[in-house]
C-alpha cells in the first residue's frame, strides 16, 4: 500500500489545498473533484467509499467540503491525516477572503472578475456532469432495480420538489435496512429448506 | 472578550448548519447581523455574493470575513476554528464507527440505499449550477432563445474534453475562466 512518508503527507495536503482553492460555490462541488483526485488519479479510495463519504459529510453538521476532507484524511492517515486535510481545506478560503476583504467592493463589481467566474462556472457544471455520468452508469450497470429507482426518485425529490436532503437520506437509509432484512430472511429460509 | 464571542458564535453556526451552504446562511445572519450587530444587512449580502464568487464554504468565508473586521487576523483564525470544531468532533466519531463497522451486512445495506441517492443529489446540484451559468442568476424563463450561447459552448467543450481526454478538471476550469475573460475583453 501507501508509504506514509513526508512525501505522502505533502501530497495529501497539497491535493486538498488545491481542491479547496477551486471549489467555487461550495457544497457538493467538492465531491466530484475529490472523486477525480482520490479515486481516479491516486486510487487511494474506492468509488463506493467516496459516495459513503459524501453521504456522511452531508448528514453531519458543518460545511460539506470540510466534513468530506476530515473523512478522507482520517481514512488515509488517522488523526494526523484529518488535521492535514482540514488545514488544506480551510487555508485557501481564508487566504482568498483575507485578500479580497481589502478591496471587496471593487472585486464584487468588477466585470472582468465576473467574466472569469462565469466561464469557470460552466466548467464546474461540466465537471459535475462528467462525474455524475460515470457514477450513474455504475449504478445502472449494477442492475439493481431498487438502486436505479432510488436514484430516479431521489433526483425528482431534490430537484423538482425541493424535499429536505436530510429527509431523503433518512428514507433511503431506512429503505436500505428494509432491503437487508428481507434479504437476510430469504437467505435463512433457503438455508432451512436445504 | 471579543475572541471568545467570535469563537462561540461560529461554533454555534458550525454545529447547527446541517447540509452545508444554504442551510448555514440564515444561522450566520442570525448570529452576525441580528444578535451581535457585527455587520449590517448590506454587508451580509455582500459576503454572500463574494462567497459565491470565491472558493470555499460560505461558513468559512463569513468566519474569515467577520473575524477580520472584528478582531484582525487573530479574529479570523478564532472564528474559523470555532466554525470547524463541531464538524471535527462529530465527523471523527462517525468516521471511527464507519470504518469499524463498514463491513457489517446491515451497515452495507444502509449505505447501499444511500449511494444512489447521493449520485442523484450531486446531479441535482450540477443541474442548478448549469442553469445558473446558462441563464444567469435571475432568469425570466428557461427557454432556448434566452440561453447564454457562449456558456453553453464552454460547458459542452469542457464536458467533451473531460470525458474524452480525462484532463485534470482544475485545468479545464482554469482554461474556461481564461477563455471567458478573453471573450469579455475582445467582444465585451
Amino acid at each position: 500500500m501507501m508509504n506514509k512518508d513526508k512525501c505522502f503527507y505533502w501530497k495529501l495536503f497539497s491535493s486538498t489545498f488545491y481542491l479547496s482553492a477551486f471549489t467555487f460555490g461550495g457544497g457538493y462541488v467538492i465531491i466530484p473533484l475529490m472523486k477525480k483526485k482520490f479515486v481516479d488519479q491516486y486510487e487511494w479510495i474506492e468509488q463506493e467509499e467516496m459516495l459513503d463519504i459524501a453521504a456522511i459529510a452531508q448528514s453531519s453538521p458543518g460545511a460539506i467540503a470540510v466534513n468530506a476532507s476530515i473523512l478522507i484524511g482520517y481514512r488515509l492517515a488517522g488523526f494526523l491525516g484529518a488535521f492535514i486535510t482540514i488545514l488544506g481545506t480551510i487555508l485557501p478560503p481564508m487566504i482568498t477572503l483575507s485578500i479580497i476583504s481589502l478591496f471587496y467592493t471593487a472585486f464584487r463589481d468588477s466585470a472582468a472578475v465576473s467574466a472569469v467566474l462565469n466561464g469557470m462556472q460552466a466548467a464546474v457544471a461540466a465537471v459535475i456532469a462528467d462525474v455524475v455520468i460515470t457514477m450513474g452508469i455504475g449504478i445502472v450497470k449494477s442492475k439493481s432495480v431498487i438502486s436505479i429507482l432510488v436514484m430516479i426518485c431521489a433526483f425528482a425529490a431534490t430537484y423538482f420538489f425541493q424535499v429536505n436532503v436530510m429527509l431523503i437520506i433518512l428514507i433511503c437509509g431506512l429503505l436500505g435496512v428494509a432491503v437487508t432484512l428481507v434479504n437476510q430472511r430469504r437467505e435463512k429460509r433457503r438455508n432451512i429448506q436445504l | 472578550m471579543i475572541y471568545l464571542e467570535l469563537f462561540w458564535s461560529f461554533f454555534q453556526i458550525g454545529l447547527c448548519s446541517i447540509g452545508g451552504g444554504y442551510a448555514a446562511m440564515p444561522l450566520i445572519q442570525n448570529q452576525v447581523v441580528d444578535i451581535h450587530h457585527w455587520m449590517d444587512m448590506t454587508e451580509f449580502v455582500d459576503i454572500i455574493t463574494i462567497s459565491q464568487m470565491t472558493p470555499g464554504p460560505i461558513a468559512i468565508n463569513s468566519a474569515t470575513f467577520v473575524g477580520l473586521q472584528i478582531g484582525g487576523i487573530l479574529g479570523a483564525v478564532v472564528a474559523t476554528i470555532g466554525c470547524i470544531v463541531p464538524s471535527c468532533m462529530i465527523v471523527l466519531v462517525i468516521a471511527y464507527f464507519y470504518y469499524k463497522y463498514q463491513k457489517l451486512t446491515m451497515v452495507q445495506g444502509i449505505l447501499g440505499g444511500l449511494r444512489p441517492a447521493v449520485v442523484a443529489m450531486i446531479a441535482s446540484a450540477g443541474i442548478s449550477i448549469l442553469l445558473l451559468s446558462l441563464f444567469g442568476s435571475n432568469p425570466i424563463s428557461y427557454q432556448l432563445s434566452t440561453v447564454d450561447v457562449f456558456s453553453a459552448i464552454l460547458f459542452f467543450v469542457s464536458l467533451l474534453v473531460l470525458r474524452i481526454w480525462k484532463i485534470n478538471p482544475i485545468y479545464v476550469m482554469l482554461g474556461a475562466g481564461i477563455v471567458s475573460l478573453g471573450y469579455y475583453l475582445i467582444i465585451g
